[in-house]
Order: structure tokens, then sequence, then C-alpha cells
């Protein structure tokens, strides 16, 4: 008798975030790394450009994002490298639930601890960049939309990579590409803040987008992991 | 019902069709583009704003639809192989790539060559140029996870996989035009009412673009030859169409 089918989707979902939220407050440090990654990437900017804060506000939107990218793009890495190394996603995707609940499950956790993480640190880079404080509810949005977005994209692509021993430089090649639109209206709504314009469009635009990944998604990523695991 | 559409697609009949086709689209593209490149590069009056320079658009912008239009076969290619398991799409696919990515690169190359004169400068950060870099991008992404693989089926899947998701960027490559206001000129072939160009310009424009689409369809069949070949070597047809061609030969 299978165990798991005796479990709802919904108890399975809760338990596999638990599991993973779990782990990952069980090693801070690798919880931190992404973050202290986000912090070292926006002070090299400033450190490479000028100290002008006129000019630093112009690139800071820009800034914040690619940095907000890479960061999100080490640590999704990580995604199901190590549960698909010890044989645990094996058993997972055995276990009688379908494998798109464990991939949602696993791809929201990863959010909660990267991306969720990444939006409230957000102000103090943004204050260290000269954004002014006005515009941190439009930034923090389009960062939460973004990484929530960005979250997806990466399950999609750590999937495809999982089973391949170098796949990391892959990952940034296959997902970069995809996240485009999300920076020009992530960086754009922050910038349109910034200037006193409307950012309505672009967070609109960058809604649906996250609406669009957020649905499609999880099929293209458990596909992508069922190819790799078979 | 669906039998004729499996006996369509079985690799045997696929390389025959393809083998006789060649031929045909090759014929038929040198006659467009030996046309378009006549009337476009000799007879049609120069522009009265960009003069002679104007003509860069024969190449152009033929090959940046291709690069559009191949992006799409690619990805029309990997999801029936995906969802139908029809091997033939995986080799359509992969024989589609490296052409796709070829004109991307050469829509990128006459741009900037044409952008120097026109808009003095190589390269702009124009959204539309950007996005066709991207699209150069994904193109390199297919090709590099189906070479990644070691199980050349698996690497076939996964790349299909990507190329169905990243046909989500074509149309974003697309209307990217119509969404930020940029350097780049907006439609003007493809767009209600009249086109916002000469006939004497068109018409070799039109030729250039069927030659360049029966072009690739030549490389294509020639490309998917080499492809389903290199997939059935295990095969027995495979033997016997050798032999076949060996005797020709001898």
């Amino acid at each position: 008798m299978n165990v798991g089918s005796q479990v709802g989707s919904i108890e399975a979902f809760t338990l596999i975030v638990r599991r993973e939220l779990c782990l990952s407050f069980r090693r801070p440090d690798q919880l931190l790394q992404p973050l202290v990654f986000f912090l070292i990437v926006t002070t090299l900017f400033p450190l490479g450009l000028s100290l002008q804060l006129s000019l630093l506000r112009d690139m800071a939107p820009g800034v914040l994002w690619v940095a907000a990218l890479l960061s999100s793009l080490l640590s999704v890495d990580s995604l199901f490298k190590s549960d698909a190394d010890d044989g645990t996603l094996e058993q997972l995707a055995l276990c009688g639930q379908g494998l798109t609940v464990i991939v949602v499950a696993k791809t929201f956790a990863h959010w909660l601890v990267s991306g969720a993480a990444l939006v409230l640190v957000s102000p103090v880079v943004g204050t260290a960049l000269g954004i002014p404080t006005g515009v941190f509810p439009t930034m923090m949005l389009s960062l939460t939309l973004g990484t929530l977005t960005l979250s997806w994209l990466g399950a999609i692509g750590a999937g495809l990579t999982v089973g391949l021993k170098r796949g990391n430089v892959l990952l940034s090649l296959i997902v970069l590409p995809l996240a485009m639109p999300l920076l020009i209206f992530g960086a754009g709504a922050t910038d349109r803040a910034i200037s006193g314009s409307s950012a309505a469009g672009a967070l609109y635009f960058l809604a649906a987008l996250c609406v669009f990944t957020c649905t499609l998604a999880p099929f293209a990523a458990t596909v992508a992991l069922r190819i790799t695991l078979e | 019902m669906w039998t004729w559409f499996y006996k369509l697609a079985s690799p045997p009949y696929v390389y025959g069709a393809a083998a006789a086709l060649v031929p045909w689209f090759l014929g038929a593209a040198a006659l467009a583009l030996g046309y378009g490149l006549i009337d476009g590069l000799a007879i049609a009056p120069p522009d009265y704003q960009q003069g002679d320079a104007f003509r860069m658009i024969y190449v152009h912008v033929p090959s940046a639809l291709l690069s559009l239009t191949v992006y799409t076969v690619m990805a029309a290619a990997s999801a029936v192989a995906l969802i139908w398991r029809i091997k033939v799409g995986h080799a359509v696919s992969a024989a589609a790539a490296p052409i796709g990515a070829s004109f991307t690169l050469l829509a990128l190359v006459t741009g900037s060559l044409w952008g120097r004169p026109m808009w003095g400068t190589y390269w702009a950060w124009d959204p539309r140029l950007t996005s066709e870099l991207i699209l150069l991008f994904l193109y390199v992404g297919v090709m590099s996870l189906r070479s990644a693989f070691e199980d050349p089926e698996r690497g076939d899947r996964a790349a299909a996989l990507l190329a169905t998701v990243g046909v989500v960027n074509v149309p974003i490559v697309h209307f990217s035009v119509v969404w930020w206001n940029s350097l780049h000129q907006g439609a003007t072939i493809v767009k209600l009412g009249a086109p916002s160009m000469a006939g004497s310009m068109l018409w070799p424009l039109l030729s250039m673009w069927l030659g360049f689409m029966l072009f690739f369809a030549a490389v294509l069949c020639i490309r998917l030859q080499g492809e389903v070949l290199n997939r059935e070597r295990q095969t027995k047809w495979v033997r016997e169409a050798i032999m076949v061609r060996r005797e020709v030969k001898s």
C-alpha cells in the first residue's frame, strides 16, 4: 500500500515546504550566502563607478536588479541538486504525490529563503545606492514579483541541468535570456518611481509576467525534472 | 485516424522526402534570390534620405524575419516531438537550430553595418537589437543544452523543452518595437493599411524574403538528412539506403 497517496496534495505541499525551510535554517551560512553575494555585488558598482550620488541614483535600479538576478541564479542552482544526488528526489517522485506538487513546494520554499529575504534586505541596499525612501514600496513590490518569477524560471533551468556535472554556466545561459523582460520592466518600474512618474504600467506588466510564469512554469519544470530523472 | 501522421513522420519517409525536395527548394530559392538581388541592388531607385545605403534592407530584413521564423519552426518541431514523442521532431529541431543562429548573427551584423552610416553607431542599446541578441543567446542555449548530455535522447528532450519555453521570447522580440519607443523604425510591411514603402522597393524585398525562406527550407532538408541518418545509423533501412547510394556512384 502506498502511504504517500493517503496524504492530500496541500498537506504534502506544507510538509515539503516545512522540510525545506528546516533544512535551510539548519545551515544558516548557506542561507546567508546569496544575500551576502547580493550585498557584495551592489557594493562593487559604487566602487567601480563613482561616488557621485546623483549618478549612482541613476544607475541604482539597474544595479539592484542585475544583482538580484545573479544572486537568485546562484542559489537556484542547488534547488534540486543535493536531493537528486542523495536519491531523495527520486524517493519523493515515487511517493505517490504528483511531481508537480513537489516542484511547487520546493520552488516556493526556495523563494522564501532567497527571494523574499532579498526583498527584505533591498531597502538597505537602496539607501546605500541613494534611492529615495518614498520609492521603497515600488522597489520592493517589483522585486517581490520579479524574484518570484525568477525562482520559477530558475526552477525550469535547474530541472534541465540537474543531471549535469557542470550545469552551472549552462544554467545561466538558459535562464538569463528568459529573464530579460523582468529586468527591463523591474528596473523600469523603480526608475520611473525615482523620476516621479507613475510606475503602475511596468508593475502591472511584472505582475502579468509573474502570474503567467507561476501558472505555466510548474509544468515546464516538472517535465524538465522528469526528463533528467528518468 | 492518426496513422497517416505517424507514417509521414517515420524516419525513412522523412529522409526520402527531404532528399527529393532539396533540388526544388534550391532552384526556387535561386530564382527568387536572383530576381531580388538584381532588382534590389541595381534597378530599384535609391532612397531619398538614405541613398544607396538603404539596399542593406534586402539582406537585413529577410534575415531578421527568418531568425524568428526558424525559431518558431524549431519550437514547433520540439513541441511535436515532446507531446507526441515523434523522434523526427528532435531531428528537425536539431537541424534548424544552427541555421537559425546563423540568420540571427547575419541580422545583427548587417544591422550594425547599416547602423553605422544611418544612426552613426555600430551598436545602440535599442530594445530591438538587444532582443535579437538575446534570441541568439537562446539559440546558443538550446544548442549547448542538447550537446551537454551524454545520452543524446535526454539531450534532445531537454533542448526541446527549452525551445518550447523560449518561444515566449519570440513575440516579445517582435512586439518590442511597439512596446518601447525606440531608435529602430516601426513595422514597414506587416501592418494594417497600405505598406509605407514604394512598390519598386517592396517587390524585390518580398522576393528576397521568399528566397530566404526557400533557402532555409533547402538547407533544413540537407541538414535533416544528415541528422536522420546519424540518429538511425543502427537501423536496417539506413544501411540499405547507403548501399543504394554507393551502387549509384560506382
